[in-house]
């Protein structure tokens, strides 16, 4: 079918629980493919976005240079931009890491925490560099919707994704806001 | 006697002399939101979120005076939209990181965000660096949560008698401080009774060992909207002080 809409998703600084949340649309998934196809997510491991993606689902902040280069991809190539759950929103748990020092956290992990042998900071050249600061993606690039929650329940995702597809501007009653 | 009388969102509101607007809203079923307000204590009058207006102009709720004739607006968009814009305000200038706080459920930081539809923070985070005093065996004070409505300073203060707290600093350095020789709260002689232990509207002030005791869904925010707690609580300490006007 032509005109499916096109939905790609990420993981950036998250713990994928959002996706496993989304998820649990359960058998939702198969109305929800009959309109709409996956385009680059972890659920096709298709690497890049299409050209014209609808809707971008984006789940965790960014923690390092490669974080901000997969955002800035998707927000280019979705018409639609969504942050989803309280990482992508303000950082979520890996910003508790923002008043303490980066190099301190590093030592702290992989120098003088407890059990560590053959203590050094890991430096490949493969390792996205790090930021100083976490951050919540609206920060960096412009947020369309966002979808509040640790992780955003299964009926979050549902009510958004059939408002959008019905052409209603999608709102979030009180019961499905949360924010853990 | 004629009975004085004001308006909310155009229904007639009776009000007895002497009392604040908040206090003939509540009084008569109409909820006004509020975090630094506690119908308990003198009014602080600094988290504006009780903004209404007044004949046209901007007032908080919490203490104007109520008086014959005044039209007061609460329920619209508009305000509804600066108070939305105020609470996002308060989440980026503190560490508000809901999932791992023993408060969630039951903050009411978190209530009012949720009963104004705030989906996101809008602003940039600050982040501010913020300390942490755990050396009381009972009582846990996180500064990240603290928004500064000095709830805590009035209740040590007006009803403990120990003046436990207080606010110092200005702009994003404006923190709670602690009123002992080391600065520490295991310095003080504050109780795990005190009223100031149990008036914190977040989870800045927590009793240590009883974090995360209800489970999800039978929080107090779990099941209904801040409006309707805050009146089933308030109303009643509110008509008491009626009555002993």
């Amino acid at each position: 079918m032509a005109g499916k809409i096109k939905v790609a998703t990420t993981s950036l600084a998250g713990c994928f629980g959002c996706h496993m949340s989304f998820l649990d649309i359960d058998e939702r998934i198969l109305a929800l493919a009959e309109i709409a196809e996956f385009d680059r997510s972890p659920l096709t491991d298709i690497k890049h976005c299409s050209d014209q993606v609808d809707i971008g689902l984006v789940e965790g902040g960014l923690c390092n240079a490669e974080n901000v280069h997969t955002l800035r991809e998707f927000r280019e190539s979705c018409k639609i931009l969504v942050a989803v759950g309280a990482c992508a929103i303000n950082g979520g748990l890996p910003a508790m890491r923002n008043h303490i020092p980066l190099q301190e956290c590093l030592e702290e992990s992989y120098l003088d925490a407890v059990g560590v042998e053959n203590p050094q900071i890991p430096n490949d050249v493969e390792l996205p560099l790090l930021l100083n600061k976490v951050h919540p993606i609206h920060e960096v690039v412009k947020v369309d919707y966002f979808l509040p929650g640790c992780p955003p329940s299964a009926d979050v995702f549902w009510k958004f994704l059939t408002d959008l597809a019905s052409g209603a501007e999608p709102s979030l009653p009180y019961e499905l806001v949360h924010y853990d | 006697m004629t009975e004085h009388m004001l308006t909310i969102d155009g229904q007639r509101i009776p009000f007895t002399e002497g009392q604040t607007i908040i206090e003939a809203a509540t009084a008569a079923g109409v909820y006004i939101p509020h975090l630094c307000h506690n119908p308990e204590f003198k009014p602080h009058g600094s988290c504006k979120l009780c903004t209404v207006k007044v004949n046209g102009r901007n007032c908080s709720a919490c203490t104007f005076p109520a008086a014959d004739g005044q039209e007061v607006l609460n329920n619209t968009q508009e305000l509804n939209e600066t108070r939305r814009t105020i609470t996002q305000m308060l989440f980026i200038e503190g560490n508000h990181f809901c999932p791992s706080c023993e408060k969630s459920g039951n903050c009411q930081l978190q209530a009012v965000g949720y009963y104004l539809n705030m989906l996101d923070a809008h602003f940039p985070f600050f982040y501010p660096s913020r300390e942490v005093d755990a050396s009381h065996h009972e009582v846990m004070l996180d500064r990240d949560r603290c928004i500064l409505c000095e709830l805590c300073v009035r209740a040590s203060r007006d009803v403990d008698g120990k003046n436990v707290f207080a606010l110092s600093g200005r702009g994003i350095n404006s923190h709670l401080i602690v009123n002992s020789t080391t600065g520490k709260l295991k310095d003080t002689d504050i109780s795990v009774d005190d009223k100031a232990v149990h008036v914190c509207p977040v989870g800045a002030i927590l009793i240590k060992r009883k974090g995360f005791e209800v489970p999800i869904g039978e929080r107090i925010y779990d099941g209904q909207d801040i409006g309707q707690v805050s009146l089933e609580h308030e109303m009643p300490i509110v008509e008491e002080a009626e009555h002993g006007r």
